[in-house]
């Protein structure tokens, strides 16, 4: 983190992540004025995973996600106001209050959408992909993933048509150890690494440490080279933890599935506060930046749900709309 | 000069030919789509003509493979999936129905899902429990599909074609036993719209509505009845979804009799459907109690002795007709000529599916 170039990456990569946990929190604190009602999946504490892949991709390169995906869409440059719309139910929302936050969309950022059944977009990322290739042009597509979607057959389907069309498509795969409240241990055999399930399709895999968002920015960023030259689909497994429970506002240590000192060790390694601590060691943080950042983020988070809770919503004469394009 | 007539398969191959010329964003995939057989004669000398990256095998992957040309239709390319069977289509309903399906709603309008997705339906010759589901019903059932079953050679080409043109995804289905039977077909382009019942034959005294294969079944049980004086209007209902009501509707409260033959099961069906809509719409108009010819409610058997009693035919949709004119039972309705072997559709059929 010596050179300015090597500073300003650092110092963006924080403010994305800062960005990302400002806005999350803002969904929880607010999630009781039951005015955003649909269910909300957040990814506190997983942010250096959006946060490394989003800096790292070509502003056209394109993305999918999931359930757990308001990370995925902000770091990819989806429209926060859009968002935030959206999961009010408004016409000005993303999806025009169609989809919700598990539904989110902003083709401009090249983030051509979310959605909630477990592994579902991965094929279709794969279908951007198939598409960049059957049109001769390079850019890259990513699946964001959880490790869970290993377990689904259509991600080894996926897989196995990368592989052998070598298409341009990195799957980031945010290990966070829990589907819903079913940990690995009931799901995957203990020895078994999911890594090697992408070894298996004869894709490039590599582990990384999902809380360090300068790694994930360094494995996207040679995962992207290699995919975008047409060596091979690249598969990254990043293992990180998210905070609360599985969807909707609150913390949910005490109901059993896991433990308080586990979520304890992993809060220790959270990602923003790890990595302002770095910051602070290399001599580059930057107090007054990042205030000012801090006091922007939350003015267009603010008017975000301002103009959020002001905008209409879609006319009942329009139910029947977009059922056919 | 006599109009040209090609079959079905033909007529397919030809649609397919179109489509491929027009637009370089059309491109064929799916499990032995190149394959020396060339899919029941649908796809032969296309891959040589229009090359492999248009006209391309896969793996045997049915769900992930949805997905994927759902993606390359989101990214510029107007695909066309094909399956040999419908059965094995099923693997793909979270991708059909879940996701192809949804997106141009969920995400208010900002994607589209140029899609056709086309499967075959097969019948006799033992296909059994797992080759011979004619589940049309269940994506006629799914809003944000449209589902086509031409009957005709004729229809198959024009509806192939408006299919690959039309933004949404398309669920085509063809019954096996319509691939060999020939047809007026124009030469090059034109479009049969989705979402239009056709008139296959006119009559005043009972409404035939009949599904795919069933049509030609249908055309034969009128040909009988007008030979006992009795008219009958067969409409063949080549468009599931959008469906068109108005043809349906409007015949019925001329005839005031109904009799639906259906190349599936009764059982929460487009059989049902289309009574619902008559009893809905069209109440008073009818003189008697609709009837429908439909699969049994079983599994289908593979063995020939039973599966010859398992299909339903023209006798019985005559006798279905005969009960709406409160005429009495005739046996004769379901003899079986001599020499037809109920398990082919044509003497020329020699297997294996």
């Amino acid at each position: 983190m010596s050179s300015s170039v090597g500073a300003d990456l650092g110092l963006r990569l924080y403010e994305l992540m800062l960005r990302i946990r400002l806005v999350e929190e803002a969904i929880a604190d607010r999630y009781a004025e039951q005015r955003m009602r649909c269910p909300v999946h957040l990814s506190i504490g997983q942010e250096a995973v959006a946060a490394g892949v989003g800096l790292a991709l070509r502003a056209d390169d394109l993305a999918m996600g999931g359930h757990r995906s308001h990370a995925h869409y902000l770091a990819k440059g989806g429209d926060l106001r859009a968002m935030i719309a959206e999961m009010h139910g408004r016409e000005s929302g993303c999806c025009r209050g169609r989809g919700g936050s598990m539904h989110l969309v902003d083709l401009a950022a090249g983030f051509l959408g979310a959605v909630p059944i477990v592994g579902s977009t991965i094929p279709i990322a794969v279908g951007l992909a198939f598409g960049e290739h059957l049109q001769k042009r390079d850019r890259v597509a990513v699946a964001f993933m959880g490790e869970a979607a290993t377990e689904e057959g259509v991600f080894h389907e996926s897989a196995n048509f990368a592989s052998l069309h070598r298409l341009p498509v990195v799957f980031v795969c945010e290990n966070n150890l829990y589907s819903v409240y079913s940990p690995l241990s009931v799901r995957q055999p203990a020895h078994c690494e999911v890594l090697d399930q992408a070894r298996g399709h004869g894709l490039l895999a590599h582990p990384g440490d999902g809380n360090d968002p300068l790694a994930v920015h360094a494995l996207m960023t040679d995962a992207l080279a290699h995919a975008r030259a047409r060596r091979g689909p690249v598969f990254l497994e990043l293992k990180t933890y998210r905070w609360r429970e599985h969807c909707g506002p609150a913390f949910d240590n005490h109901i059993g599935y896991r433990t308080e000192a586990e979520f304890l060790a992993w809060k220790e390694r959270d990602p923003i506060a790890t990595f302002e601590k770095k910051l602070r060691a290399g001599g580059v943080f930057d107090e007054v930046r990042v205030a000012r950042f801090i006091e922007r983020q939350r003015a267009e988070i603010a008017a975000a749900f301002a103009a959020a809770q002001a905008a209409p919503f879609p006319a009942a004469a329009t139910l029947m709309d977009h059922v056919y394009a | 000069m006599t109009p040209r007539e090609i079959s079905y398969a033909e007529a397919i191959r030809e649609g397919f030919a179109t489509a491929l010329e027009r637009d370089p964003r059309v491109y064929l995939i799916g499990l032995g789509v190149p394959d020396p057989k060339g899919f029941f004669g649908t796809t032969t000398g296309l891959q040589q003509r229009f090359g492999a990256d248009r006209v391309m095998d896969m793996p045997c992957s049915e769900n992930g493979m949805t997905g994927i040309v759902l993606g390359s239709a989101l990214n510029g390319m107007r695909p066309v999936l094909n399956h040999q069977r419908l059965d094995f289509a099923l693997l793909s309903m979270d991708q059909v129905c879940t996701q192809a399906a949804k997106w141009h709603y969920m995400f208010g309008g900002r994607m589209k899902m140029p899609v056709v997705i086309r499967m075959i339906i097969g019948r006799g010759w033992g296909q059994g429990p797992q080759h011979s589901q004619s589940l049309h019903s269940w994506f006629a059932h799914i809003a944000g599909l449209k589902v086509a079953m031409p009957a005709t050679a004729h229809d198959a080409k024009g509806m192939l074609i408006a299919a690959i043109e039309d933004d949404n995804p398309v669920v085509f289905l063809e019954h096996r036993w319509l691939h060999h039977v020939t047809g007026h077909v124009p030469e090059g382009h034109y479009t049969v719209p989705l979402g239009s019942a056709r008139l296959a034959r006119p009559g005043k005294d009972v409404t035939i509505v009949a599904f795919s294969y069933m049509v030609l079944e249908a055309l034969d049980a009128a040909a009988r009845l007008a030979q006992a004086g009795i008219e009958a209007e067969v409409l063949d209902y080549r468009s599931l979804r959008p469906l068109d009501a108005g043809t349906l509707l409007a015949s019925v409260r001329k005839t005031g009799r109904l009799v639906v033959a259906d190349a599936g099961w009764a059982a929460a069906g487009m059989s049902a459907e289309m009574l619902a809509l008559v009893a809905e719409h069209a109440h008073g108009s009818l003189v008697a109690a609709p009837r429908r010819v439909c699969l049994p409610d079983c599994p289908t058997p593979t063995s020939p002795a039973l599966a010859d009693h398992y299909y339903p035919r023209a006798g019985h949709i005559v006798a279905a007709v005969r009960e709406t004119l409160g005429l009495r039972a005739d046996p004769s309705d379901l003899a079986v000529s001599a020499g037809v072997e109920l398990d082919k559709p044509n003497p020329a059929f020699t297997g294996p599916f």
